[in-house]
């Protein structure tokens, strides 16, 4: 199978290292990666600040670049909820856009979906906590929302525990969003930020060596305060984890 | 006095979230009293076999509902009459407040007894009705603090979830005569309690909120747990029901429905204490019920938000809110505060409250607890559009990401704008790089810059094509 890799622009530049892992283990699945050079950015950042002329040339670009791949894989939940939840205004009803947003999909998601990949191999011995970012558990559901009384799955955590030797640590606030929010981190910055040191204390009081998840935005974040404040933890994007897990 | 639809707080609401979070002690304390409400509602929650099915019935109840409104409104108008109240119909908060004085006068009535109501908070009648010599006593114990404290409620359902007990031991010092330094809540409950029993006895009329109207019997419906609306209700002859018309439910059955999910998602209770069904007045007394528009029906006309109509006001959307929960009701400047307070506020007055649809980082929390499914995040993610579309959105941002929007439609631009974003991170001294402009960095680290973008290392380690190995 031969898939387009979409990488986030923050990603390709601050956090190169997530879509790495992820090439790395898509490769490993057999899968056969593309990275369509003309891509940027999926226009996110316009569209939730309601800046939709801003973002339409975006969402028109993101389909002419990635219209009729087999599919389309990103180490992004929220990038991917862009396209598949927020590109309804820009493009509804444009040629290949269906398809498009059937074929987009977050990485763990792709993995376990379509790969039907249930065990990744590999070894990972080290005390993790999974960050779920919000877009991913409740735009895509890659999980079952704490405030949700369906039965508890979660793709991304079943995936990590199949790693031998991981320990996945539970947190106090399984699902409390980390504050990033995209423009929400400098617009509401005192919130954000506390957000951001809350969620820390949990992780650390859970005792995470390792803080990982779906999307960069937010552990970049977190990796931002934690920093300032003297927190040793450590963030890793879920492919990455993958990634180095792998035999 | 203060009631009434608080004034939005200069600097709007991350001015306000600001203040509020300066006290970080008080701030997680507030979060932690919130979330515990939060943690019951989803063991009560749990407890019910089919909760996500009672939460799809009642949006489609609430969709039904809305799609009929006119011929409900007339049929339950037709049977509140057969069951002998008067109803009343107020177009806006104005003829609301005139309407209810009016009862009041009319009779001469100068002691009111209230319990509970967010529709006049709206509507601002405590202090019209005070200007104009009645005294007003609001008698749910939550709402009596804030009032005698001449504040707004900060949440629908603990209107004084901001104060500490400490702090209403020093009011009921003042205000009731406790002795000083009394902080135990059964004592204070219980001196409010006599305060409150004593306006009770005196009072000639009783002012009730409406959490439910069915249109097939005339009857209202009021759910407290203090017993207030009975109490106020059931010793003076007088009773006036304020109503939003959006209450109305179109059944007896469907009432059912919303019951077991109203307390849970409130509270975390199985049902409140008391849930009141009045159907026409007291031996010898008289009910009014006052419906009113104040905005609802232009809400109703518009396609994309009408379904913010649907609220029961449960309050569980400021419980999960991890904005709210950090910000404090008063942050934004509203009646209701909130998810959905946020996107009722945008969806009446864009340009008025331009801050409340930012005040969220869109995590969805809100969608998931509201017990009538309403899709709140996707409400202030259109009144975003709606802001931008007005011109409503500061400039600064605007030019900022319409900048960024230009960069991302040039491959070439956008790689060279990213050498020099990462250039600059990794060269720049630190006092240039965390200047004042930098709001990320007032209490983060910038992210470490790499060397090497992902396109940068892609093309160094692949072969031409962009092609995998695999």
């Amino acid at each position: 199978m031969r898939v387009a890799l979409f990488v986030p622009c923050y990603v390709d530049q601050l956090w190169p290292g997530a879509a790495l892992g992820a090439v790395k283990v898509l490769e490993a699945h057999g899968v056969e990666v593309v990275f369509p050079e003309e891509q940027t950015c999926c226009g996110q950042p316009m569209a939730n600040a309601g800046l939709a002329a801003a973002a339409e040339p975006l969402a028109r670009r993101f389909l002419e670049v990635f219209g009729g791949f087999e599919a389309v894989v990103c180490p992004s939940g929220s990038c991917t909820s862009m396209v598949r939840n927020h590109y309804d205004p820009f493009l509804a009803g444009a040629p290949g856009f269906d398809a498009l947003k059937a074929h987009t999909y977050e990485l763990c998601e792709f993995l376990v979906d379509v790969l039907g990949v249930r065990e990744v191999r590999g070894s990972f011995p080290h005390k993790v906590a999974l960050h779920q970012s919000c877009h991913g558990l409740r735009e895509l559901g890659l999980g079952v929302a704490s405030e949700s009384m369906r039965p508890r799955t979660n793709k991304v955590d079943g995936l990590l525990r199949s790693l031998a030797g991981i320990e996945l640590v539970p947190l106090a606030r399984a699902d409390e969003c980390c504050g990033f929010g995209g423009t929400f981190a400098v617009v509401e910055e005192a919130v954000s930020a506390l957000m951001g040191k809350d969620r820390i204390a949990d992780h650390e009081k859970a005792g995470a060596e390792i803080v990982t998840g779906t999307d960069v935005s937010c552990l970049m974040h977190l990796q931002g305060i934690a920093k300032r404040d003297g927190r040793p933890l450590r963030f890793m994007h879920v492919a990455e984890v993958l990634a180095e897990a792998l035999p | 006095m203060s009631h009434g639809s608080a004034p939005a707080p200069a600097g709007g609401h991350p001015e306000a979230a600001a203040r509020f979070v300066a006290n970080e002690a008080r701030t997680h304390w507030h979060d932690q009293a919130l979330w515990f409400v939060r943690e019951k509602r989803d063991k009560a929650a749990s407890l019910v076999p089919d909760w996500e099915e009672l939460r799809i019935a009642a949006a489609a109840i609430r969709a039904y509902q809305r799609g009929r409104l006119p011929e409900l409104l007339e049929e339950f108008e037709r049977n509140a009459v057969a069951r002998g109240a008067k109803v009343h119909w107020a177009a806006d908060a104005a003829e609301h407040n005139e309407i209810v004085h009016r009862i009041l006068d009319e009779r001469g009535v100068r002691r009111l007894v209230k319990s509970k109501s967010m529709l006049t908070e709206e509507c601002g009648l405590n202090p019209y009705l005070e200007a104009r010599g009645i005294e007003v006593v609001d008698t749910d114990l939550g709402e009596r603090i804030v009032q005698l404290r001449q504040e707004p409620p900060s949440h629908i359902i603990f209107p004084a979830i901001h104060l500490k007990r400490e702090e209403i031991g020093v009011l009921f010092h003042d205000k009731l005569g406790t002795p000083q330094g009394l902080s135990d809540p059964t004592k204070l409950t219980e001196a409010a309690r006599g305060h409150l029993r004593e306006r009770f006895m005196r009072a000639q009329a009783g002012l009730t909120g409406v959490n439910f109207a069915v249109a097939e019997t005339g009857g209202v419906v009021v759910c407290t747990n203090e017993g207030n609306a009975d109490m106020g209700t059931s010793l003076p002859p007088l009773h006036i029901a304020c109503m939003g018309v959006e209450k109305l439910l179109p059944r007896l059955e469907h009432l059912a429905v919303m019951v077991r999910l109203l307390a849970r998602s409130a509270t975390g209770q199985p049902i409140t204490s008391y849930t009141s069904h009045f159907h026409g007045p007291i031996e010898g007394g008289e009910l009014h019920i006052v419906i009113v528009d104040n905005g609802r029906s232009r809400l109703l006309a518009d396609t994309a938000l009408r379904g913010l109509l649907a609220c029961i006001r449960c309050g569980a959307c400021m419980n999960t809110c991890p904005v709210y929960r950090r910000s404090g009701g008063y942050s934004y400047g509203w009646v209701v505060p909130g998810p959905i307070g946020s996107a009722l506020a945008a969806a009446r007055d864009p340009a008025s409250h331009a801050t409340l649809p930012f005040a969220s980082s869109l995590c969805g929390s809100c969608d998931g607890v509201c017990p009538v499914r309403i899709p709140i995040h996707d409400a202030l993610l259109k009144e975003r559009r709606t802001l931008a579309a007005r011109g409503l959105i500061p400039p600064g941002k605007r030019f900022a990401l319409a900048f960024l929007a230009l960069v991302l439609r040039y491959r070439a631009v956008y790689e060279a704008g990213g050498r020099i974003l990462r250039f600059a991170l990794r060269h720049l001294p630190r006092f240039v790089l965390y200047g004042p402009w930098n709001v990320w960095g007032r209490r983060r680290e910038l992210p470490p810059a790499p060397k090497e973008s992902f396109r940068d290392t892609w093309r160094r380690t692949r072969a031409a094509g962009g092609r995998s190995r695999g």
